[in-house]
This record gives C-alpha cells, structure tokens and sequence, in this order.
C-alpha cells in the first residue's frame, strides 16, 4: 500500500515537473523595449517663429559657403543664381529674427555633427543642395521650392494610390473567400455604377404602381449580352399597364447601351447567366 | 440504406445558391433627357408643289418635323440631336434606318416619316423606331386638310411622348389668357386663345369691358369667364366655336373665380355678400344654384378633384389665409397647408395626386406644389410676383403668369406667361403676341 502510494506520488511529482518544464508560457521573455524617441517641448505662440541655433546657424552658413564654390565650378550659372539669392534673402531674415527672439531653441549637438561629417564627404552640388534642405530644418519657411512641393504631393498620391490599389486587392481576396456564388460586392458595384449611368428613366411613369423589370442575361465572357428576356413579359401587353412596356423598354435600352458590360474578369460560369432588378420607384418618389 | 441519407443530407446542406440566378438590383438612372432624331418628313415633288400653294411653306415636312421637335425639347424630357449630324436622307430612313448610323450619333429613338397630297388632303404617316433595339415601335398615318398641318405635328409629339414616357402628352392643346395692352393703370384687357406653342393666336373680345379667370371647361370647348357689367364682377359662359356668350346666373352680389367641374356640367364659384364670401355651384343644365359652404369667413378660388368627390379652396377661417379641401357637398372640411405664409389659389391635378396653388411669404410669391394631404410640399419657382397655376391636361407642367415690377416712373411694367414643369428645372417663357395673365390649360383637343 505504501509503495504504491509512494510510486503514485513520485509519478505524479514527475509529470508537475515535466509539465512545468515544457510549457511555453512559463519561461519568461527578456522584454522588448523599444528604443526611446527624444521630443523637444517648445512654446507655441500666435505666430510660431522659431529661430535658429546658433551652432545651427554657422553650419549653414559654412555650408553655403561651400556650396557656392561648388557651383560656381561645377553647376551651371542659372542655378548659382537662384540659389544665391534664395540663401542670401534666408540667411538675412534669420539674423533679425535672432535679435528679436534670443530664446533660441538649441539643435542637438549630436545631429549637427552628423551633419557636418556628411557635408565633408560630399562633393556632388546636387546633393549637397538636399543636404542643406535636411540641415535648414528651421527655415523651411523661407525655402519654398514649389518643385519639390509638387514632388511630394505627387509622391503622396501615388502612395495613397498603392495603398487603395493593395486595399481593393485585399477586399476582393476577402469577399472572393467570404462569398463565392455570387458577385462581391465590389463587381456588383462596378457593373450597377455602369448601368446606373445608361438607363434614362422615362419620367412619366406612375410612381404609385409596381415598378419592377427583371430581365434576364445571357453573357458573353466579355460582358457582351447574347440574350435578353423579361421575366414578366405577360405584363407588357395587359390593360392598363402601358407604362409597364416603356419601362421595360427603357431598361432593355439601358442593357444594349451599355454592353459590354462590367463583369468580373474570373468565374464566367458564375455570372454567364445574370438577373437585373430594375426599379424606378426609389428614383420617381424622389 | 444508410448511403442514401447520407446522399440525401449532402444534397441538403450542399448550398443551393450555386444554382441560383445572380440577382442585381438597379435602383437608379438618370434623368437626363433622352437623346432622338427627329428626322425631316420625306415629300415627293409633286406634293411639296402643292402645298406650297396652299399653305404657303417651302417645305411641309421639315415645318412639321420642327414643330415635333420643338414640342419635344420643351417638354424637358427629350433632346432632339442636330440634323446636321444625320447620315441619313429621310426618304431612305422612313423606309429602312440604317440603325448603326443613328447610334453613331447617339440616337436611342428616332423618328420618320413621309408626307403627301392626296385627294385634296394632306396625309401624313410616321414611324417611331427604337434605334437601340433596332426595331420599330410605333408607326401611324393621319389625313385631314391641309391648313390643320400644325395639329398634326402637335398629334405626333403627343404620340411620341406618350409611348415614349408612359403617359399622355399635351401638346395638341390650347391655352385661354387675358391679353394685356396699355400703361399699367389704363389696361386694355382682352380674352385670347392660342395654341400651347404661342401659334394660331385669337382675341375673343374687343376689350371694352375689364376680363379676368378664363377657365376651360374640361370636357368641351367652352369657356368660363368672369367680367364687369355695370361696374359688378359677373361668371360668364363662352363658346369659343359659336362666340356666343352669356351671364351664369343671377346673383344680387359680385360673383368670382368660375371654374367647372370635371364632368363640366357645373361650375363651381365664389359669391360675396356683406363681407363674407362663400362657395356655390350652378348646374349648367337646369341652373339650381347650391350653397357648400356656409363660413363667416372669406372662402374662395375652388377647384375640384379629377373624381369630383373633393373640392380644394382657399380660406382664411384660421386668421391667415390657407388651402383646404372639403367633400363635394361641403361636409369634412380640413386646413392642409401649414407652412408659413399666405397660400392661395389651389388647382387639383388632372392626375389627382397634387395641388398646385400661389404662396406668399416674405415678399415674394411662389408657385408649388403639394400632396392632397398637405405633406410634400415643394416651391417650384420663386418671383417678385407670380400667381394662378393651371395645369397641364397630364399633370406634368405648370402654366403661370408673371408681373415684373415698375420703375419709379411707373414703367417697365410688364406681364408674361411662364411654365415649369414638376422637377422645377424646366421654366420657360411662353411666348404671346402681348403682354399676358391669367392663362388656363384646355384638355387634349384630339381625345
């Protein structure tokens, strides 16, 4: 009795300590602390005029100097002009908003000497001019290149533009995986935005009565219609519903104005057969 | 055994949807108007002759094609393309439209036809085509003598417009106005009828005596009218085909806007007594006068339902003048506008499901158009002075006039008649030989 208390427990001892040992969540991870990102706190005041370092200040200037030798032996003249100019015009408006303001803000001694190495090695003009864009942080106000504004935004667009693009092509992924008899709702769109734009509504339609068309559509794989028939054609000749067949009729226009129609590149079986609901009521209530 | 349930559940819970029709519902158009040809009617030289003698035209068929045309664009609805970009003569497009030629051009319907003299008669046949269908749609031929050439354009708009919208047309009518002539405080006012386009203008009257509130009856060529004799307003009766007129009863007061009823055998209007007035109607037949209301309230500018069962009017029973509406026989009467403002002169809808009526607020008069409930009202247009909507036979277009205002010098005055239609976009200046008020709509001349 006792030994196979005794093996019990040592058995159970054993499977604590097997147990304890291999699961995953009980060994600790070192935390992963994420680098810390220094801010500077500055006043803001009604009109924000913050002027440069003074270390800030004689890097630029020396800087510009280099520059302007650079350019007048490389560059050619036009450029040497605007230039000169540009930095001539910043540099004397950054000295009286020094004597007005003197509680300048310090640039970071660590960045400038970054820069400043940089600027060494450089030899190119061209960059040269970009790295006095990076260094001049604070006097983004009196250089207003409209190039590189332009450039940006184009930049912007083209980024948001990638990222709707990657956005659309995860949507559709989605609704392919979500729903893969019908439409998604992105092709249901494009091809009820295109017969939106072909169907004339004739206006003097009873608003009142029921105004449904189904028609049904035999497609091409390039969205060109085959075949149309309207489901409810018994109504077209009945008493009293004229309206009906110039609603029918308006519609089957639509359907031929509008073909080829813009159907989904992929799964022809799914839609080579299509029903369209036309309904005038929503429209002619207003 | 087991097999085949398992089968028979596979099969049940296997998503049907596969088989299914995809379905899509389209819930919205466009309202722009729809884009056709109206070809010049083909004439054989031999025909063009003749009626160039007769009437006087060059070419008959383009003058009716251009009067389906014309009729067609104001309506709002439709926009004829320009003839210069047709490919297609018209003798060859009445017999066979090259229909890849008219959806070049963006056609979706087109219409053609031929025109020849015949015994004396002009006859006109026409096709309506579907170009998009490719097929034809309509096609019907018309004889009558030469000088009614107009009216057969305006039968051929009417007939375009009702196959191609879904209802009737209007443009084989006639619209009855006072003529305006002279200097705003000596007006020489006269009864005048012309065709809904402006053409085939008539004065009725010689304008010795002040007219006002012509009203057509809707069944008939008669008119309603009301004068001064002996310096008291009174309804009178016209027959525009015979010219003879007569006074509607014999009342001891002043009696004011006349208007029938919609079988035409009564005409409803107001009667004025000691400071009240009250609404009466006359049987035309054995003309026993009944009272409807009996208010000590001014209540005026009647109108009846296209059933006959409801009366609209105005009232200012509630401190301001409003629009109600009240059983045939006076009976359950209740206020339906509520909006802030003066509102008068209501008309039902030949269609029956709205009244138009004259809105005053802040200066500024405005014609609109509300539900029979009072719910949905909406301001169509907006002017310094503007009032006395008459509707068109299909209860689609507003006809109205408008004053302008006066200088300092008391001139610069004038008085036109406009029209709108109900989506409030499609305002035209009807044009008159004069300056023009108080118009009203005929029925369609060809039911």
């Amino acid at each position: 009795m006792n030994r196979s208390i005794i093996i019990s427990s040592v058995l159970h001892l054993l499977l604590i300590l097997v147990t304890a040992m291999s699961l995953p969540f009980l060994a600790k991870k070192p935390l992963d602390i994420p680098p810390i990102v220094s801010v500077e706190l500055i006043q803001i005041a009604e009109k924000t005029n913050i002027p440069f370092a003074p270390k800030a200040k004689k890097i630029i200037e020396k800087v510009k100097e280099k520059e302007k030798k650079l350019v007048s032996e490389q560059a050619p003249p036009k450029k040497v002009k605007k230039t000169k100019t540009k930095t001539v015009v910043s540099v004397e408006q950054n000295e009286k908003v020094d004597n007005k303001t003197p509680e300048a803000v310090p640039l970071p001694e660590k960045t400038v000497k970054k820069i400043e190495t940089k600027k060494e090695n450089k030899q190119n003009p061209d960059k040269l001019d970009e790295e006095v864009k990076q260094v001049s942080e604070f006097e983004k106000k009196e250089f207003v290149d409209l190039d590189n504004i332009a450039k940006l935004i184009d930049k912007a667009k083209i980024e948001s533009a990638d990222e709707i693009k990657k956005n659309n092509d995860i949507t559709q992924d989605q609704d392919r995986n979500i729903e893969n008899t019908g439409l998604t709702l992105s092709e249901e769109d494009a091809l009820k935005a295109q017969i939106f734009g072909c169907w004339s509504i004739p206006l003097g339609l009873p608003y009142n009565e029921n105004l449904l068309v189904r028609i049904k559509l035999m497609l091409e794989p390039d969205g060109s219609v085959t075949k149309t028939e309207i489901l409810d054609h018994a109504r077209m000749n009945k008493p009293g519903q004229a309206f009906y067949k110039v609603l029918a009729e308006s519609a089957l226009r639509a359907v031929k104005l509008c073909q080829p129609l813009r159907v989904p590149t992929t799964g022809y079986e799914r839609w080579k057969e299509l029903q369209l609901n036309f309904d005038a009521r929503e429209m002619l209530e207003g | 055994m087991k097999k085949k349930f398992i089968i028979l559940f596979l099969i049940l819970i296997f998503p049907l949807k596969v088989f299914a029709l995809i379905e899509v519902d389209i819930t919205r158009g466009n309202l722009n108007p729809l884009p056709l040809a109206v070809s010049p009617l083909a004439i054989d030289e031999q025909s063009r002759n003749e009626f160039k003698k007769i009437i006087k035209k060059e070419n008959i068929g383009s003058e009716i094609s251009s009067i389906v045309e014309n009729n067609l664009k104001t309506s709002g609805l439709f926009n004829p393309l320009n003839k210069d970009a047709f490919l297609q003569a018209p003798e060859i497009a009445n017999l066979k439209p090259r229909f890849e030629d008219w959806s070049l051009i963006k056609a979706q319907a087109l219409i053609t036809g031929k025109v020849t003299f015949i015994d004396e008669k002009l006859r006109v046949e026409f096709r309506l085509w579907d170009v998009l269908a490719a097929k034809e749609i309509m096609a019907l031929a018309f004889t009558t003598v030469p000088n009614n050439w107009r009216r057969v354009g305006h039968i051929i708009s009417d007939k375009v417009y009702e196959r191609l919208t879904g209802e009737k047309g209007y443009f084989d009518t006639r619209i009855i106005y006072v003529a305006e002539e002279g200097p705003k405080t000596q007006r020489k006012k006269r009864l005048a009828i012309m065709d809904q386009d402006g053409a085939n203008n008539k004065f009725l009257t010689l304008g010795n005596e002040l007219v006002l509130t012509p009203r057509f009856n809707p069944t008939s060529q008669m008119v309603t009218y009301l004068s001064y004799f002996k310096n008291l307003p009174r309804v009178y009766l016209l027959d525009i085909e015979t010219g003879t007129q007569e006074v509607v009863g014999d009342f001891p007061g002043m009696t004011f806007a006349p208007r029938f009823s919609p079988d035409g055998k009564k005409i409803i209007m107001s009667f004025a007594k000691d400071g009240k007035s009250d609404i009466y109607t006359m049987d035309l037949e054995n003309r026993i006068v009944d009272r409807i209301t009996n208010h000590p309230s001014i209540d005026t500018s009647p109108s009846y339902s296209p059933n006959g069962k409801f009366i609209a009017f105005n009232s200012d029973r509630s401190g301001y003048q409003q629009i109600y509406i009240m059983k045939s026989d006076g009976s359950d009467v209740k206020r339906i506008s509520f909006g802030n403002g003066i509102y008068g002169t209501p008309v039902w809808s030949p269609r029956g499901d709205l009244i138009a009526f004259t809105k005053l607020h802040k200066g500024k008069f405005y014609i609109g158009v509300m539900r029979t409930d009072g719910k949905g009202e909406r301001l169509l247009t907006e002017n310094y002075y503007q009032e006395a909507p008459s509707w068109s036979p299909n209860g689609r277009v507003l006809i109205f006039y408008r004053e302008t205002k006066t200088n300092s010098d008391g001139e610069g005055f004038s008085a036109k008649l406009w029209s709108i239609d109900l989506t409030g976009y499609n305002e035209r200046l009807v044009t008159t030989l004069t300056d023009a008020s108080d118009p009203s709509w005929s029925s369609l001349l060809s039911n």
